[in-house]
């Protein structure tokens, strides 16, 4: 159940951790589209520094930054394969029976491998360095331009920050009926797919039933003290952009324009090549 | 010697920013007979170190020995383990799962292996002990019981395995004055019967006072005193370094001697008290 980093805070208080969450999460947006428009090795080596080196800066070690892209493993090299196998091209490299490996297939699955994990690094910082309270409060900020349009933009903030707010304790919930079931003499850990589920049943039914207890006892709380989520609330912490934000922007416009730059007007690569001829 | 533990420690997720040292080496015997009462604040490693009893949590240093059975081994023998460390957890009553009470006492018994007809005996006689009528609950839901009573049927649902050694962790939280007398009084008539070694981990320094003959104070990992209810109530200095209460009994017999009443002996229990007040009164 810890493996599960994405999603997972890990707190060591630095300069990123501090950000805005919104400018955070602007700047994964943005990154999101840019790593699409990325065409030449330079520029993925350039991204991937831009990752290594904001998280030397989060003080994040590279081993828990790097655990996050093990769940996607599995994707990568699938989509990797089928595009090694599946593109056609002109150059051809390796010619085996009906299998045809072309340069350009090689390039594809390369690439495309590489824009995999970039767009699972950067994302996983955001959730590394901002607690999902902090997330919601910035999604709340950055939709509220939708309360125009009649969106009740807080009810979805505060229903995502409950869910969010409930997980950890239903994790918790879940560790301590496993270890009561444990104590009267479950196992869990042997046995096939089925047994393994029908095991979880004394797990699952007092976990749901705790659940329920606590969305009521919760609703009753708040009614107690009269919540209403059209009135306007103010904010126990309120968000506030700073110098650091801004130089944060800065530099992440900086080095995302330099894939557009690359893209529509100088391809690092072929200047490197034309070097060496 | 039923239970042998030598410096054991403990740390939760070790090598994350979240590690957190529970246990700092402790070392305790624990008797067949024994009632031993476990105190101290909240976050001082006592449930940890219950749950290491029946190896609900893995040893990570240390050594533990339940009867013959070594947990320094690599495969314990976890299911006989279990049947013979019972273990009650805070708020039992939330474990509860089946359709039916009879069905969810049975759920230990039939983890153990044991056959239909043992199991069935096994139910019939937990839920008495707990003191319930078999006949009247056996069919009923679970959820639909009183809270006293499901919390008597979760720890029918342990009773059932026969251990030997009965671990409740703060049996008597969240029940009214009336639930904790009955569960204090059930936990002794279980001693009787059915389990012959019991520990609780208690804030209710009156039902320690009254019930357990060894008690253990837990602070920071670590144990600092065993000894009996006397020892340790009347050890004022002790009790305040670890923001422990005084039980009533102490407190009423150390007032009375400061106004002059002379009560021989130093009570624990509320009898001993009033056995020593009359003593004074007659003389």
């Amino acid at each position: 159940m810890n493996n599960v980093v994405f999603g997972q805070y890990y707190p060591t208080d630095s300069v990123i951790h501090r950000l805005d969450a919104r400018i955070k999460l602007l700047a994964v947006i943005l990154y999101i589209v840019t790593v699409f428009f990325i065409v030449d090795y330079v520029m993925y080596a350039a991204l991937f520094l831009f990752v290594i080196l904001v998280s030397v800066v989060a003080k994040i070690p590279l081993k828990v930054l790097l655990r996050t892209v093990r769940t996607i493993v599995f994707l990568v090299l699938i989509t990797a394969v089928i595009n090694l196998f599946f593109t056609k091209g002109e150059v051809l490299w390796a010619h085996w029976k009906f299998i045809k490996i072309y340069k350009e297939g090689v390039e594809h699955a390369v690439k495309l491998a590489l824009r995999l994990i970039l767009l699972m690094l950067f994302p996983s910082l955001l959730t590394l360095t901002t607690t999902p309270m902090e997330l919601t409060d910035a999604l709340e900020s950055l939709m509220s331009p939708l309360k125009l349009i009649k969106v009740p933009v807080h009810a979805i903030a505060l229903i995502m920050s409950i869910a969010l707010r409930m997980i950890p304790i239903l994790m918790e919930e879940t560790n301590k009926i496993m270890l009561a079931q444990k104590a009267r003499g479950a196992d869990f850990d042997t046995g096939g797919a089925f047994k393994k589920a029908k095991a979880m049943i004394p797990v699952l039914v007092p976990l749901f039933v705790g659940a329920f207890r606590r969305a009521d006892e919760l609703a009753l709380a708040m009614d107690a003290r009269c919540y209403s989520s059209v009135a306007n609330r103010t904010k126990y912490k309120v968000m506030k952009l700073t110098l650091k934000d801004l130089v944060a922007s800065v530099v992440c416009l900086a080095v995302f324009s330099l894939v557009f730059l690359n893209k529509y007007l100088f391809p690092f690569d072929e200047m490197i090549l034309s070097l060496f001829k | 010697m039923s239970i042998e533990v030598k410096d054991l420690s403990y740390v939760y997720s070790p090598g994350t920013p979240y590690a957190a040292a529970a246990l700092n080496g402790i070392s305790i015997s624990i008797n067949e007979g024994d009632y031993l009462g476990i105190i101290g604040k909240t976050g001082s490693g006592k449930s940890t170190f219950i749950q290491h009893l029946n190896a609900l949590i893995k040893l990570q240093n240390g050594s533990i020995k339940v009867f013959d059975i070594d947990l320094t081994q690599k495969k314990p023998d976890l299911k006989r383990l279990r049947g013979t460390v019972g273990m009650v957890m805070q708020y039992p009553e939330y474990q509860l799962f089946d359709e039916t009470v009879e069905k969810d006492v049975a759920y230990g018994p039939k983890n153990l292996g044991l056959s239909d007809e043992e199991i069935k005996g096994r139910v019939r006689e937990a839920i008495e002990l707990v003191g319930l009528s078999y006949e009247e609950v056996k069919d009923r839901s679970p959820f639909e019981l009183s809270g006293g009573q499901k919390r008597r049927i979760a720890i029918a649902g342990v009773i059932a395995m026969r251990p030997r050694v009965l671990i409740l962790d703060e049996p008597t939280a969240g029940l009214d004055p009336r639930g904790k007398k009955d569960i204090m009084s059930l936990v002794k008539r279980l001693k009787e019967t059915s389990s012959p070694t019991i520990i609780i981990i208690s804030h209710d320094m009156d039902a320690v006072a009254e019930n357990c003959d060894k008690v253990a104070l837990f602070s920071e990992g670590l144990i600092k005193a065993v000894g009996t209810p006397r020892e340790i109530f009347y050890n004022a200095r002790l009790l305040e370094e670890n923001e422990m209460d005084v039980p009533s009994v102490v407190k009423i017999a150390n007032e009375m001697k400061k106004r002059g009443a002379v009560l021989d002996g130093e009570p624990v229990k509320r009898e001993e008290l009033i056995d020593a007040v009359r003593r004074w009164r007659s003389e």
